[in-house]
């Protein structure tokens, strides 16, 4: 069926136990949050900190466990524990994950070819040739030439590090890609060379992205589809283009009009910022709440 | 306007494996008093450098030739009295993450008025007074509580506002502002940024505004310079950085960032990488990824040109003028 998203999320809630006042509550990071994506489109998470953007990742790739709710990627359920190391491999080939900060997320006594060597073999039953091979055409894939493939993380640019991450998530070829602000850590020239690149891997493979970032220029580059996200809850969803073009809610405009360009007035915005903090307490900044 | 701040020619070596490599190369320019000056560049081009030589906050083992002069006096050639008084009335520095510069077993009303009461020499309670006026003006609700509470109580927009009140709390000249808003989400960046902006312009202070973000500190700034390896490129009023940049490098840094109200079909990324002073080659340092340069360029560094309405270190600027600014011709 042509029509099943490959990523599903129906009613997720995530809440974290805290103590308050003396009081164990729960804290919300993500509220009753739906939505769904088609294979080889893509979708972007958008918000602020402590939005819940991040830990929807998480419970996505299963670095966290869900309170309520389903996650269903291509149909199959992912919010029960994995049965078996053969069980969780299988979901790392549905679903990889980028991180922001290229520089904590490779192990610096591992070079590159290794890296993705390791991960070749761990979603494949090639033999040795092979897996050179598929090292090989992962490093071409992402731009990386043969000196740097034998390179270990040091010796490598934070640019060419985001590669390298990039080129080991894609070994395990997932269907989804989550790229979680995987490009807010680069300067303004790699980060476009970066984003081209996603562009042409998305060509190549049909890869599923799901990008979780607070840059909605990225997100307009990047994605079909959006949501924004405002303290565990989604308050709008749409085409990237409609929600940033003609964004319908007040927050959604608030953090459109933040981006600086030129005419740019900080004052208006932080004006507005107020009215509707005072309108509704309940959407009062998080700093008045501390 | 009479200038504040003159930075003339200064060069900064730092010690690297046994040499002294150059961090900054040849940078001048001059600050007015009241004026807001955009210092914008990639990482390792030396826009934080060009701060710390001002602030004589070099690493040790710096150092810095040329001349830094701050109302007409000379600051490189300060004693520890007149370094103590510098930085006592003179200039103040804003960082980025304000968690890694504030203490944080000292509540945040005795991190404010330390500095009022040791060197200010006045009394806890008229320094408490003032503190909380500040606040207040950066926009904080019931000060008087903030000044009871530790700095993990406050949020980092919250905590940026309070080092933003620190920073004129001494009545400075020149505020350096280093990424002061790179921490802060967009919303609570444009209130920082409000209120900064506010408060400089009443006070008649002037600041060295540092960011890798062009449109934020075309926003905000009168004019913007733009470094890169090391050496200060372009520099012109922010206005016109978009639609006339004086320098390839500016032109492909605002043709390489995506857009907010367009979809491009791909970026014109800069190939290659930023490159770090000392890594920079002979010539023009942007030379090797320079969509414009040719054998020439490679020859000797360029001098910084004046032109009508700012100063570039493109040798082929003459030529190229008028023809780098084309994205925006693109989308109309």
């Amino acid at each position: 069926m042509t029509d099943t998203p490959i990523l599903e999320v129906v009613g997720l809630r995530k809440t974290y136990p805290v103590t308050q006042d003396g009081q164990r509550t729960d804290f919300v990071a993500v509220d009753d949050v739906s939505f769904s994506v088609q294979q080889g489109s893509s979708l972007a998470i958008v918000g602020e900190s402590g939005s819940g953007k991040s830990t929807i990742a998480k419970l996505l790739v299963g670095l966290e466990r869900v309170t309520a709710g389903t996650i269903l990627i291509d149909g199959q359920d992912r919010t029960a524990k994995p049965r078996g190391a053969r069980a969780r491999r299988q979901r790392g080939s549905d679903i990889q994950i980028v991180f922001q900060d290229p520089y904590t997320s490779l192990d610096r006594r591992q070079t590159v070819e290794a890296a993705l060597a390791e991960a070749v073999r761990l979603h494949s039953n090639l033999n040795r040739d092979q897996v050179a091979r598929r090292v090989t055409e992962l490093a071409e894939m992402v731009g990386l030439d043969q000196r740097q493939a034998e390179a270990r993380p040091i010796a490598l640019s934070g640019g060419q590090r985001q590669r390298v991450a990039i080129a080991r998530a894609l070994a395990a070829e997932p269907r989804v890609l989550i790229l979680d602000e995987s490009v807010a850590a680069l300067d303004v020239s790699i980060q476009a060379q970066i984003l081209n690149l996603l562009a042409d891997i998305r060509e190549a493979t049909g890869v599923t992205y799901l990008l979780i970032s607070h840059d909605l220029a990225v997100v307009r580059q990047l994605t079909r589809d959006a949501i924004v996200m405002r303290r565990g809850l989604v308050v709008e969803a749409g085409s990237t283009v409609s929600v940033l073009d003609h964004p319908q809610e007040a927050y959604t405009r608030r953090l459109r009009d933040s981006v600086p360009r030129p005419g740019w007035d900080p004052h208006q915005i932080s004006r507005e910022g107020a009215i509707a903090t005072a309108d509704n307490p309940n959407t009062a900044t998080k700093e008045s709440h501390r | 306007m009479s200038a504040l701040l003159e930075v003339d020619g200064v060069t900064v070596t730092l010690p690297v494996a046994g040499m002294q490599q150059p961090v900054l190369r040849d940078i001048s320019f001059t600050l007015g008093q009241g004026e807001a000056l955009g210092l914008v560049g990639e990482s390792g081009s030396g826009k934080s450098m060009t701060a710390r030589a001002i602030g004589r906050l070099l690493p040790p083992g710096a150092q810095c030739e040329g001349r830094i002069s701050f109302d007409g006096d000379d600051v490189l050639a300060f004693d520890r009295n007149a370094l103590r008084r510098y930085r006592t009335n003179g200039v103040a520095m804003i960082f980025q993450d304000p968690r890694a510069s504030i203490n944080p077993v000292r509540r945040v009303g005795d991190f404010l008025t330390e500095a009022l009461c040791t060197n200010g020499g006045l009394k806890q309670d008229v320094a408490n007074d003032r503190a909380a006026d500040l606040l207040d003006a950066v926009g904080i609700d019931d000060p008087r509580r903030r000044m009871r509470q530790y700095p993990h109580q406050l949020s980092g927009g919250m905590l940026q506002r309070v080092m933003i009140a620190a920073a004129l709390l001494i009545d400075p000249r020149l505020i350096l502002a280093d990424e002061p808003t790179t921490a802060l989400d967009v919303t609570t960046q444009a209130e920082v940024m409000a209120i900064l902006d506010t408060l400089r312009r009443e006070r008649g202070v002037s600041m060295l505004f540092i960011t890798h973000d062009l449109e934020l500190a075309a926003a905000v700034c009168d004019r913007t310079a733009v470094m890169y390896a090391g050496s200060l490129v372009e520099e012109q009023r922010s206005l016109n950085l978009d639609s006339d940049p004086l320098h390839p490098y500016t032109a492909a840094l605002v043709q390489a960032r995506p857009d907010i109200t367009f979809t491009h079909d791909r970026l014109l990324a800069i190939p290659g990488r930023p490159l770090s002073a000392f890594e920079a080659p002979a010539g023009c340092a942007f030379g090797p990824r320079c969509p414009h340069s040719e054998p020439a360029c490679a020859e000797a560094v360029p001098p910084l040109l004046t032109v009508d309405t700012g100063r570039s270190r493109c040798r082929r600027l003459p030529q190229l003028r008028g023809t780098m600014g084309q994205k925006s011709a693109e989308w109309l």
